[in-house]
């Protein structure tokens, strides 16, 4: 083995090739990765907490494997996991205060799957507290900070993985997505993240944010690896009723191209209020390459875009009142003492729960309390079979649809932290694809003027992932544009 | 009350504000004329997913107290629920 610092730079798919060749070791791939941690998260803060215990025992493993012939293509790879998945034995609190010191009795199936595979876990990701927000500020501990410039968002809520990846610190890095909460930090940390249709991963030992919503999918420096990964995670689980068992095709003409595949461009989308000239070009450009690739570009059209976001925060909300309800300080977690039961309640939830956890909470309980869940609940509903006909409509005239994945790139921190509904415009161009329940990718598509990430999003079908993935690859051979490890140091 | 928040002095204020502009943006849902439309609560097809009844191991009593804040004889410990009398 020659150079340490390369290491961390490879796709999984080189790294596996390398590992096979045994230019390096899986102990050796992992000890780069730790010493680059070492060096660069001080500044980065992408991760919580390490676990090194598990990432020697796993490297070790690792190495057997491939001494065995094992030709796995995840063996030795290293992975960081976001802080909502639950992993046997290590501290796992959502970003949240209130979960402080919780180990996990079991681990979570997509982890479990990701393990058998042979990936090494470096340790927890940072993220926006019970996966709300779209910046990591609202995390517990701390923010993260872009590896493309230290004084802006990740975004978010996986922000820390997605800055993990970008910084080089992490190969793969596992997200969860509810609004845009992979897709969104991928296209600002300029690498590529992906959430899958609703079902094709197990959900079981995921911290719930929004059942109905929450998917967990990848984040790698690569379509190629994000497939591999995603192709590692997915598929049936008796331990989530509402996992799929369709089969397991999301590599299917992986490399057919775009030639003959018509491609929509929702006008509601592309000229979304606030979208920045920056990313308006990059995405004009992406688009002109897509067509000289083979394309057929087609005008479709989302009606009902304006009331996505306000359906979004109305179901979102409630689910997570309900689903945060199990937060009490009786079986795991903080636990303020009182006199009774409802004031322990009350105290551990103040003390335990962050600004925004509070105000969804509020919005939630509002949102369904007697007297309003008909004005709010069923009709948020209701336009969600809306927004979900518009998307079966216009995949009539297209095979998959495109557009920017974020309105803006990297804001600075602090910048909307004062005003949420400023935070929540952030998803308005991903938060469609989880109402839907559709599959979806970000992926690099250059940088503005300041040398920042934009993301093009592409939106395929239900459980046509091979789809956005075969689009997003064509996109990536086409155009040349790779992502890539920040220029941090 | 229902949501078991603990508001301090200040909070109602400022969480009043921040949540009234959020509404404002909600209630554009108002404008859409949507009797008719049946609702979504859930956008795949599986439904009533069943297994067979059959006993498999769930978490040990050991594991699932690991991390109680407080146990007692194999229970969780929490405050009184119920006044005196």
């Amino acid at each position: 083995m020659s150079d340490l610092t390369n290491l961390t730079e490879l796709t999984i798919k080189e790294a596996a090739r390398l590992l096979r060749l045994r230019s390096f070791s899986a102990a050796e791939l992992v000890t780069a990765h730790a010493e680059r941690i070492e060096r660069l998260d001080r500044r980065v803060k992408a991760f919580l907490r390490f676990t090194p215990e598990l990432w020697e025992k796993q490297a070790e493993e690792a190495d057997r494997r491939i001494a065995r012939g094992d030709l796995g293509p995840l063996v030795g790879i290293p992975m960081a996991v976001k802080d909502v998945l639950c992993v046997r034995g290590v501290e796992t609190t959502a970003g949240s205060r209130i979960l402080s010191g919780f180990r996990p009795p079991y681990t979570g199936t997509a982890v479990s799957r990701l393990f058998a595979a042979g990936a090494v876990m470096l340790g927890v990701t940072n993220c926006d507290e019970f996966a709300m927000g779209s910046s990591t500020e609202n995390s517990g501990y701390h923010p993260t900070h872009n590896p493309w410039d230290l004084d802006r968002v990740p975004g978010g809520s996986s922000g820390g993985s997605a800055a993990a990846v970008a910084a080089g610190e992490a190969m793969i890095a596992l997200g969860t997505d509810t609004g845009g909460s992979i897709r969104q930090p991928a296209a600002l940390c300029g690498v590529v993240g992906m959430k899958p249709t609703y079902g094709r991963v197990s959900r079981y030992g995921l911290i719930a944010f929004a059942s109905s919503l929450d998917q967990i999918g990848p984040f790698t420096r690569s379509v190629e690896d994000a497939a591999i990964v995603l192709d590692a995670m997915a598929g049936h689980d008796p331990l989530d009723a509402t996992s799929s068992n369709r089969p397991n095709d999301v590599l299917r003409d992986f490399d057919a191209g775009v030639k003959g595949l018509r491609l929509g461009v929702p006008r509601e989308y592309y000229d979304v209020e606030g979208i920045e000239p920056g990313v308006k070009t990059a995405i004009d450009m992406a688009i002109k390459a897509l067509r000289e690739a083979g394309a057929e570009i087609v005008d479709v059209t989302l009606p009902h875009t304006d009331y996505g976001l306000a359906a979004y925060y109305i179901i979102a909300p409630a689910e997570c009142s309900s689903n945060l309800a199990r937060f009490d300080g009786v079986r795991y977690g903080l636990c303020q003492d009182a006199q009774n039961i409802t004031e322990a309640y009350e105290r551990t939830r103040r003390k335990g729960f962050g600004t925004e956890v509070r105000r969804r909470v509020m919005l939630g309980t509002y949102a369904l309390s007697s007297g309003y869940y008909d004005a709010y609940y069923l009709k948020a509903q209701k336009v969600r079979t809306l927004i979900k006909r518009d998307f079966d409509a216009a995949f009539e005239k297209c095979d998959a649809i495109i557009s920017a994945t974020s309105p803006t790139v990297a804001f600075p921190l602090g910048s909307r932290t004062q005003n949420p509904l400023s935070m929540y415009l952030c998803d308005v161009l991903t938060l469609g694809g989880n109402l839907a329940g559709l599959p979806g990718i970000s992926v690099p598509c250059g940088m503005t003027d300041e040398v920042l990430p934009v993301g093009l999003q592409v939106l395929a079908p239900q459980w046509r992932e091979d789809v956005a993935l075969r689009v997003a690859r064509a996109y990536e051979v086409t155009s040349g544009v790779k992502a890539g490890v920040a220029p941090i140091e | 009350m229902l949501a078991r928040l603990a508001l301090e002095p200040g909070d109602e204020e400022f969480y009043a504000e921040q949540l009234s502009g959020i509404l404002v943006h909600i209630d554009r849902l108002q404008q859409l004329d949507i009797d008719a439309i049946p609702p979504t609560a859930q956008v795949v097809e599986v439904a009533n997913t069943l297994r067979e009844d059959v006993p498999r191991p769930g978490l040990d009593q050991a594991d699932a107290l690991a991390n109680a804040p407080a146990a007692v004889d194999g229970f969780f410990r929490v405050p009184s629920i119920q006044e005196e009398t």
